[in-house]
């Protein structure tokens, strides 16, 4: 290497210009990240969504600074029903301290500057990966899930142009035929997450990748809930006590997966349970995946404990 | 040991700090400039800014040097800032008759009017390692040839006045006569070919010139010839409102590929020529290449062709184009699946134990 390349030639004022932008100055940026053009776009296609449940509603999706696949698509719908009063709460898995989720919510105090909470009863907006908290949503609640492949026929059927024609047909014997065949060859559904739904009698849709366990919690929900494939460019939705029936058949009613242990934190029976590999001997231990849930119980637990000892 | 779950804020954080570190490399090596990147990786810059669709060399030099070479993740920084700019109205189509050529060759025929120009090119080098370039290296100047009197008409131009080859008048495109915008836009299929041209300008060279290279070996050939590959500077122009005329906002570098193919003819048109077309900022030639062959092989519906082949299947190709799509779904793998790996597990588990209670059932009514 030669010293010459030390002499730094002048750079061009444009890139110098845009390099300040780039480099995280927020202040530039809009209420919420997107502009409002497109909030008006993206609060359009929620609408329709509202309007026609479970319908996938085309939306100009936009190039967001985290990748495809990771959320885009529920940070777009969340910007856009975002206010300065809201109460933001982010899971994965259930979680608000997993990486992806810490990193939605950062988004969103750095973009929008709102309140964030882990509390699910104080939150006003939930943006939701892979599941639907354990503590029951409440009327003006907002849940927010994030997409990966809002198609529930696309394993079924590759083309979106074969697909809509079959949702506008709802012609969905194929998918029943699928449910049929899983019976037919292990004697059950073999669908453990994205168990498709029903939507008020009349779309078939995919409930994003949350465990069938989430599914009865979507039926006649007091919440809004919003699902946004940023990737796919489609938005849906389930409008407050809308019903949400699993598909099944009357001698295979469907059924939630259940667990033989309780947390080891909190001793819930009836929630979600990670199972976390504690040696390479067999060891296992049961936790809740809602990590608020968990939280929560311990949390009342502890106070009844401290009231019996006073 | 649930330890590793928690804790996700200060992981990210020192991850960032430790990537920003391992960015910067030694200290006692030079840090890399941004015109260095512009003038010494010209070609990457290039990529960066067809593939990001945003034509600003400072700024995909920036996205390379913050991606550590990766283009993928430049064109996806590139990307990211384009979406937030306004978009405030669509230039004139450029006319690359008029360009400033630097580079124009025909395979077609042997000398076109304007000539074959040569130009800055990889062909025809000895792919050896010049073990000069090690050390710092003064290229002594390239000898100057008359520049070529007037503009160079376009080859296909030339052919396309016999009728051999078909127009340039396309009366396929989206809806109005507006040009549509795949960025502001959710695609829907069938796709018009102004939408399709802009799928494939943003999409993955790799991608695309596996495709292009596909249609070649037999799947879904469609004889190409090279009609014209010219590169060079061409003059932006947009129609201000309140003005009602042209302005020139600049100029920018393209590389341009006509591709020339054979069409038999259909029911309702006789046999003529057909074309592929494929444009990239900068110099991008191999991009253009391979996007000339897809556009070609897409229009097989437009031109009553059977789609057999991959590359000629739009949903196939349009919805696979765009690599920063592509890696973010691939990668998002990355992410933890394990409540939805804890349902497969529930599940098989059951499904286990059910069949090892039929194996049971099934030997202990065979013993008897």
């Amino acid at each position: 290497m030669s010293d010459d390349t030390l002499t730094l030639p002048p750079r061009e004022d444009a890139s110098t210009a845009a390099a300040a932008g780039a480099a995280g100055r927020l202040s530039g940026y809009n209420f919420a990240y997107l502009d409002e053009q497109t909030k008006r776009m993206i609060r359009r296609a929620l609408l329709k969504a509202i309007a026609i449940p479970g319908y996938q509603v085309p939306f100009g999706s936009r190039e967001m600074p985290l990748p495809y696949g990771w959320g885009t698509g529920g940070i777009q719908v969340t910007a856009s029903v975002i206010g300065p009063d809201d109460v933001l709460k982010v899971i994965d898995q259930g979680a608000d301290d997993t990486t992806n989720a810490v990193s939605i919510r950062k988004f969103f105090a750095r973009t929008a500057g709102v309140a964030t909470t882990e509390r699910t009863t104080e939150a006003t907006l939930i943006q939701t990966r892979h599941r639907i908290p354990e503590t029951p949503l409440k009327e003006g609640q907002i849940l927010v899930y994030q997409v990966p492949i809002p198609e529930p026929l696309r394993w079924l059927e590759p083309r979106e142009t074969e697909t809509r024609r079959m949702h506008a047909l709802a012609e969905y014997g194929v998918m029943q035929v699928k449910l049929y065949e899983d019976i037919a060859r292990y004697g059950r559904i073999a669908t453990a997450y994205n168990y498709p739904v029903r939507v008020n009698g009349r779309y078939i849709m995919a409930p994003s990748p949350i465990p069938k366990f989430d599914n009865p919690k979507m039926h006649r929900n007091p919440a809004i809930q919003l699902f946004g494939a940023g990737r796919e460019r489609r938005i849906y939705a389930v409008p407050p006590y809308t019903a949400v029936e699993s598909l099944d058949f009357e001698d295979h009613p469907f059924a939630v997966e259940r667990w033989d242990q309780a947390c080891a934190l909190c001793g819930a029976t009836d929630s979600f349970l990670d199972e976390i590999v504690t040696d390479d001997a067999g060891g296992r231990m049961f936790l809740c995946s809602d990590t608020d849930h968990c939280a929560e119980r311990r949390r009342s637990r502890g106070a009844d404990a401290q009231e019996g000892t006073t | 040991m649930y330890v590793a779950v928690k804790g996700g804020e200060r992981a990210i954080e020192n991850a960032h700090k430790l990537l920003a570190e391992e960015r910067r490399g030694d200290p006692a090596v030079p840090e890399l400039t941004l015109a260095q990147i512009d003038q010494q990786l010209a070609h990457a810059v290039d990529r960066v800014m067809t593939e990001g669709s945003l034509y600003d060399r400072g700024l995909a030099a920036l996205a390379i040097k913050q991606a550590r070479g990766d283009l993928i993740e430049a064109i996806f920084l590139l990307r990211a800032y384009r979406t937030t700019l306004p978009r405030f109205g669509a230039s004139e189509p450029i006319d690359t008759a008029a360009m400033l050529v630097r580079r124009r060759i025909s395979a077609t025929f042997k000398d076109v009017p304007g000539g074959q120009v040569l130009g800055p090119t990889f062909d025809y080098t000895h792919r050896l390692l010049d073990f000069d370039l090690e050390g710092p290296t003064a290229p002594p100047p390239a000898e100057e040839g008359e520049a070529a009197p007037g503009a160079m008409p376009r080859v296909v131009d030339v052919l396309s006045r016999d009728g051999l080859l078909e127009t340039d008048e396309e009366p396929e495109m989206s809806g109005d006569d507006s040009v549509g915008d795949v960025t502001r836009d959710p695609l829907e299929f069938p796709a018009d070919r102004d939408l399709r041209l802009q799928v494939l300008a943003r999409g993955d060279e790799g991608f695309l010139l596996a495709l292009g290279y596909s249609t070649q070996r037999g799947y879904g050939n469609n004889h190409p010839f090279a009609g014209e590959i010219r590169l060079g500077e061409v003059a932006v122009e947009f129609v201000p409102e309140e003005l009602g005329f042209p302005v020139e906002l600049g100029e920018i570098t393209v590389t341009e590929c006509q591709m020339i193919n054979q069409f038999r003819g259909s029911a309702t048109r006789p046999p003529q020529f057909t074309r592929g077309y494929g444009l990239a900022f900068g110099h991008c030639e191999r991009k253009a290449m391979a996007m000339a062959l897809v556009d070609r092989a897409l229009r097989a519906r437009e031109l009553g062709e059977e789609v057999t082949a991959p590359a000629q299947d739009e949903e196939f190709v349009l919805s696979h184009a765009d690599n920063v799509q592509a890696t973010g779904f691939v990668e998002h793998l990355k992410l933890p699946h394990y409540v939805d790996f804890q349902a497969e597990l529930v599940m098989i588990r059951a499904m286990r134990a059910a069949a090892e209670e039929q194996a049971a059932a099934a030997g202990k009514a065979a013993a008897e």
